[in-house]
């Protein structure tokens, strides 16, 4: 993956990096699935640990732990035609605060920025928020591209009701 | 509706082939539940690996019952109402932790050695004459009824009397035997929290649902459906082995042929499966090393036994579910009439290799979590039932698939896999329990009178 970055020149900035991700969950808001996935590396994970600082997402159960293969087949059940619990759709809005850039390696072609942030979902009379933080790990693969994305829930480890989108 | 307490009012709402709605929306029937069925049941509490050591101890609920599962000096796991005998306060509320030799209730002091006894009092002589050795609080926690500790599966009767462990489970403890016979070492370990999701519905809605062989390829097309198609226009060289993710979730959309075949097995007291011939578990791939590792603890010919069952959900009666061949227990709490916790738990096969705990976790996270795709579509049907079922359209609800004149539930029985016979039985056993401390009928006059208290 980094090598393809030796022969090119990168110079990803800070704000390449907050605009990156200020994109990504608009992406999300906007139901623009289709072009969220385009942003994943081909073998980019989606990490939502069930505990507070879970480190294990293979030998311990997490919330999501999904590959390409399952957010492609996420995004193309919320468009299908029977797809019950999307019947209304819900919705939902990512609140940022400022994102923490907390790697820059232009060398290596990896980057890591936290961003703490409220995602509000809703549908019919219901409306939940969850207070979470992302950490996006993101490597220049003609672009840059997503390799992991961890959400940690502040309280993970609450009963949840249906959460159906993506924070 | 008021509803006396009497097998009578209790038998009207049960009839061979529909229930009424009562069962799942109203909130006297529902406390009648919390009082007389899950008192008189043995119900699942936890795993005795999530209190190793002595002076470990768990809390959880057993229905609307607060409890602590501890391990006492001895060795032996007990399990305790949570709350002090001297004002109510709950003596833990951390899910897990360890209280030495005693639990110290953090309002007065109060303390109680881990079978509940009581310790000590501060300022004691503050009761001196009066009585306190004759008072309720004096006794200290209060135990439930009843703990069996199954090879590691802690169960409890609230009730001080009634049915027996063995009784009450039968030969549906080979559901058990064969999920702790798939570790070499005949154990199996708690592995991390539960996934804990709430369900604004009836806890029969999860429980009936665990054996209903007739949604999956319906509520679930959304998500198995479209795996499969996705899977189909890949562009995949020949040989190329099928993610574990499509192992798992492809058998949802098998057709109904493959669910009437795999087979349902009822037994007495509400228990039940199905999968009795195969089911969406068996085609799993094999995990290197596993077989040789089965065959070393057992032999060959109780080793493939072992691997031969594939039996796909294991209902105890009255809210708990086990997966064998997942190694996945879960249990449908419930709050209320109308609100049920499911927390989903897996563990690990002692000695096996961790390949399959890595199936275990993703089996649990792709289906059963708050944001599984899966799982979103059944609470959907639950949700929008716990809605539907207010109308003024029928107060029943139908269950008579396969129904057969004379069913005989104290019989052990193997059907078709599309029968609603094992959410028959769960009725059958639903009444037995609930009225086995009830009156046969209100005497004349004294329904009235107690109304009229009330």
């Amino acid at each position: 993956m980094t090598e393809t970055l030796t022969a090119t020149k990168v110079a990803v900035t800070r704000d390449d990096l907050i605009d990156f991700v200020y994109a990504e969950a608009r992406m999300l808001d906007e139901g623009r699935f289709d072009e969220w996935l385009t942003l994943w590396a081909t073998d980019g994970m989606y990490w939502m640990p069930l505990e507070w600082n879970q480190q294990d997402p293979i030998l311990e159960t997490s919330l999501l732990y999904e590959d390409q293969f399952m957010l492609r087949l996420r995004v193309e059940r919320l468009n299908g035609a029977r797809t019950f619990s999307q019947k209304p759709k819900s919705r939902c809005l990512h609140v940022l605060n400022r994102p923490d850039v907390d790697l820059i390696d232009n060398e290596a072609g990896r980057y890591k920025v936290v961003t703490r942030m409220i995602y509000v979902e809703t549908r019919l009379d219901e409306q939940f928020e969850l207070a979470i933080t992302a950490t996006h790990d993101l490597a220049w693969q003609d672009g840059l591209k997503i390799t992991q994305k961890r959400v940690d829930i502040l309280n993970c480890d609450a009963a949840f009701g249906n959460i159906q989108l993506l924070p | 509706m008021h509803y006396p307490e009497t097998r009578e009012a209790m038998a009207a709402l049960v009839q061979p082939q529909q229930v009424h709605r009562d069962l799942y929306i109203s909130p006297e029937i529902y406390r009648l539940e919390c009082r007389h069925l899950f008192s008189n049941c043995w119900l699942y509490v936890g795993h005795d690996s999530q209190v190793p050591k002595k002076g470990d101890y768990y809390t959880t609920q057993l229905a609307d019952q607060p409890v602590i599962m501890v391990r006492h000096t001895d060795d032996q796991v007990h399990v305790l109402y949570n709350r002090c005998p001297h004002k109510g306060t709950k003596i833990a509320i951390d899910r897990t932790g360890n209280t030495g030799k005693f639990f110290r209730c953090p309002y007065h002091a109060w303390s109680f050695k881990t079978d509940g006894c009581l310790l000590a009092i501060p300022l004691k002589k503050g009761y001196e004459g009066t009585g306190l050795d004759q008072a309720e609080a004096g006794r200290g926690m209060t135990p439930v009824g009843a703990v069996h500790n199954y090879r590691g599966f802690v169960f409890a009767r609230m009730a001080p009397e009634g049915i027996p462990f063995d009784e009450f489970f039968g030969d549906s403890l080979s559901s058990l035997d064969n999920m702790l016979d798939r570790s070499p070492a005949g154990r199996l370990e708690v592995v991390g929290a539960p996934l804990r999701y709430m369900h604004k519905c009836n806890w029969k809605m999860l429980v009936e649902n665990q054996t209903d062989t007739c949604h999956p390829m319906v509520a679930h097309e959304s998500s198995a459906g479209t795996a499969v198609k996705i899977w189909e226009s890949m562009d995949k060289p020949e040989g190329t082995p099928t993610p574990p993710a499509m192992e798992i979730i492809a058998p949802f959309m098998s057709p109904y042929e493959f669910f009437e075949k795999m087979g349902i097995r009822t037994w007495p007291n509400g228990h039940g499966h199905t999968g009795v011939h195969h089911s969406i578990h068996s085609k799993y791939s094999e995990i290197p090393g596993y077989m040789d590792s089965l065959i070393a603890a057992y032999g060959e010919e109780k080793a493939k036994a072992i691997l031969g069952e594939n039996r796909h959900n294991t209902v105890y009666f009255p809210n708990i579910m086990i997966k064998g061949p997942i190694q996945q227990l879960r249990n449908f709490i419930p709050l209320g009439a109308d609100k049920t916790l499911v927390e989903s738990w897996i563990f690990r096969l002692v000695d096996a290799p961790d390949e399959l705990l890595a199936r275990t976790a993703m089996y649990n996270r792709m289906i059963n979590a708050p944001t599984s795709m899966v799982g979103h579509d059944d609470l959907e049907m639950y949700e929008r039932a716990q809605e539907g079922l207010h109308s003024q359209g029928s107060e029943w609800v139908n269950v008579q698939r396969l129904y057969e004149e004379g069913e005989d539930f104290d019989e052990e029985a193997v059907l078709n896999g599309t029968t609603e016979r094992q959410m028959r039985n769960q009725f059958h056993a639903w009444l037995k329990f609930m009225t086995a401390g009830m009156p046969p009928s209100t005497p004349r006059g004294k329904g009235a009178t107690k109304e009229a208290a009330e």
